[in-house]
């Protein structure tokens, strides 16, 4: 059975003397029928993926409705010329976050972390750590329980559905899966990993889910790197001993009445938000012309 | 929600329920024809009809249809694949009453079978099977699943649970819908364990039972 709750989660890691990562690999293995020699496969096959999207990813490729891709190639060029702020580790976040959910709005084979539309969040703060050496397979394996951990709490308490919780429950939980992995990653506390989460969904606490023309590319490709960037800031607070002032199951809880009381046009419709400006209408008018229906 | 619910799955973007989802749907109906689509009619209703191009929901059931997983990497190529494997297909919207928002209507014909099935994508790429053959059913083609035709007459779920319980098979759950009372009924099945072939022959003699569909969830027919 899955924790409901993360002080429950903390709590059973620190009476049973093992760690958050081992936590959550075990409250899984009654529920799901495998044995941890076959979950811990399954987790190697979704990094395995992680890690193929992003070397598979085309610079020409473009979206059906030509909205999206690219992007990536042109952050990683900037990055290479020294244009950009923030240093190596945010330029590669920003370039690889974009790279995963561009691959996603192009067809090709992502992870949905937790959802497709946020599948860029954890491969962009982990694949850049992977790459210069600062975390081998094994650790970031163990990093995806503790994310995963996290989000199952997420989805026990509130949603990870955009359509129910808007892109809080979407970017916001994925952002706040990433803080706790990358604050795992690098040894803080189970109590800071949590701290992290908090943080991050709290920041993100109220994020729309505003498509335009209702496809998963404007403004969610982009989103993903907020979502990612966000994720490096709060596990980073976290590390420095900096504490989330409301629990993280508090702000879980928060998120979800939030989503329950936005509008439907912000949850997914299209409806609201950016979709709902002119230039977004515009775009919506000018794929339907050319979709001529279905 | 399970581990890898939440992290996974592993998939063809862009979106779990209008392309994870729509490529289940596919495939689940494949299975349940138990052979290749010759023919098949696709509406989509809903959501599926306004924002299904652009999510390539039209692309992923086709692709369900030839047997792909989510995760196939061809899928966004299955309109050349259906060419070449043969297979017509028809795609256009749909009215529908109360459905859901992320709805299909697949009608299929192979070379053997026929059979016409509405299902719904209920999120993060799992699917509700709705209706089978016109009558109502509810499943989510992720169990091994026995579905019965049948007259609605006494004695027709008694044999059904009888042969399973003779082959050491235990029912996950079970649901019986019927058109009207005495009309056509379903029984649909979730179980355990892996569901015999020789099971279908078997229960297709009994009396009252018109068709025996089995659905494992490894198997690609």
């Amino acid at each position: 059975m899955s924790f409901l709750s993360c002080a429950e989660m903390l709590t059973y890691a620190h009476e049973q003397g093992i760690t958050l990562a081992q936590a959550v690999l075990q409250s899984d293995l009654a529920e799901s029928r495998l044995t941890e020699a076959e979950s811990r496969a399954q987790m190697r096959r979704l990094w395995q993926v992680m890690q193929a999207t992003s070397r598979d990813y085309e610079p020409a490729r473009r979206s059906r409705s030509g909205l999206v891709g690219g992007d990536a190639a042109k952050v990683e060029q900037a990055a290479a010329a020294g244009l950009l702020l923030g240093g190596d580790y945010l330029s590669a976040v920003t370039a690889e976050a974009l790279k995963t959910a561009e691959c996603n709005a192009c067809m090709k084979r992502i992870v949905a972390a937790p959802t497709a539309g946020s599948c860029g969040v954890l491969p962009a703060v982990l694949l850049p750590l992977a790459r210069s050496g600062e975390a081998d397979d094994d650790a970031i394996c163990e990093a995806l329980y503790v994310a995963a951990g996290f989000g199952q709490v997420i989805a026990a308490r509130a949603t990870l559905a955009g359509a129910e919780g808007g892109c809080q429950a979407e970017v916001g939980a994925a952002s706040a899966m990433a803080a706790a992995a990358l604050c795992y990653l690098k040894r803080g506390s189970p109590a800071a990993c949590a701290a992290a989460a908090a943080m991050a969904l709290g920041n993100l606490l109220g994020l729309v889910c505003d498509p335009v023309a209702g496809l998963v590319e404007v403004p969610c490709v982009k989103r993903n790197v907020v979502g990612a960037v966000n994720a490096v800031s709060c596990a980073n607070m976290a590390l420095a001993g900096i504490d989330s002032a409301i629990p993280c199951d508090e702000v879980i809880d928060a998120m979800g009445r939030v989503g329950r009381q936005l509008s439907p046009d912000l949850r997914e419709t299209g409806a609201g938000g950016l979709a709902a400006t002119p230039t977004g209408r515009a775009i919506a008018r000018r794929l339907a012309a050319e979709a001529g229906g279905v | 929600m399970r581990l890898f619910d939440v992290l996974g799955p592993v998939m063809i973007g862009p979106s779990s329920s209008h392309t994870a989802g729509a490529a289940r749907i596919g495939r689940t109906a494949r299975q349940l024809l138990g052979e290749q689509p010759i023919r098949a009619d696709i509406g989509l209703y809903g959501s599926f009809a306004t924002t299904g191009r652009g999510h390539g929901t039209d692309r992923a059931i086709v692709a369900g249809l030839l047997g792909m997983k989510p995760d196939d990497p061809r899928l966004p190529d299955s309109f050349a694949l259906a060419r070449e494997a043969g297979m017509q297909f028809e795609i256009h919207p749909v009215e529908l009453r109360a459905a859901h928002p992320n709805t299909a209507v697949l009608t299929l014909e192979g070379e053997h079978r026929r059979l016409s099935l509405t299902a719904a994508s209920v999120g993060g790429g799992r699917i509700r099977v709705t209706s089978i053959d016109g009558v109502s059913a509810d499943f989510g083609g992720d169990s091994n699943t026995l579905i019965i035709h049948n007259e609605d007459t006494p004695g027709c779920i008694a044999e059904v649970t009888n042969a399973l319980a003779r082959r050491r098979i235990n029912v996950a759950s079970m649901q019986v819908f019927r058109s009207a009372p005495g009309g056509e009924a379903v029984m649909v099945l979730e179980c355990d364990s892996h569901i015999p072939e020789d099971l279908e022959p078997q229960l297709t003699a009994v009396p009252g039972i018109r068709k025996v569909t089995c659905l494992n969830v490894d198997d690609t027919p």
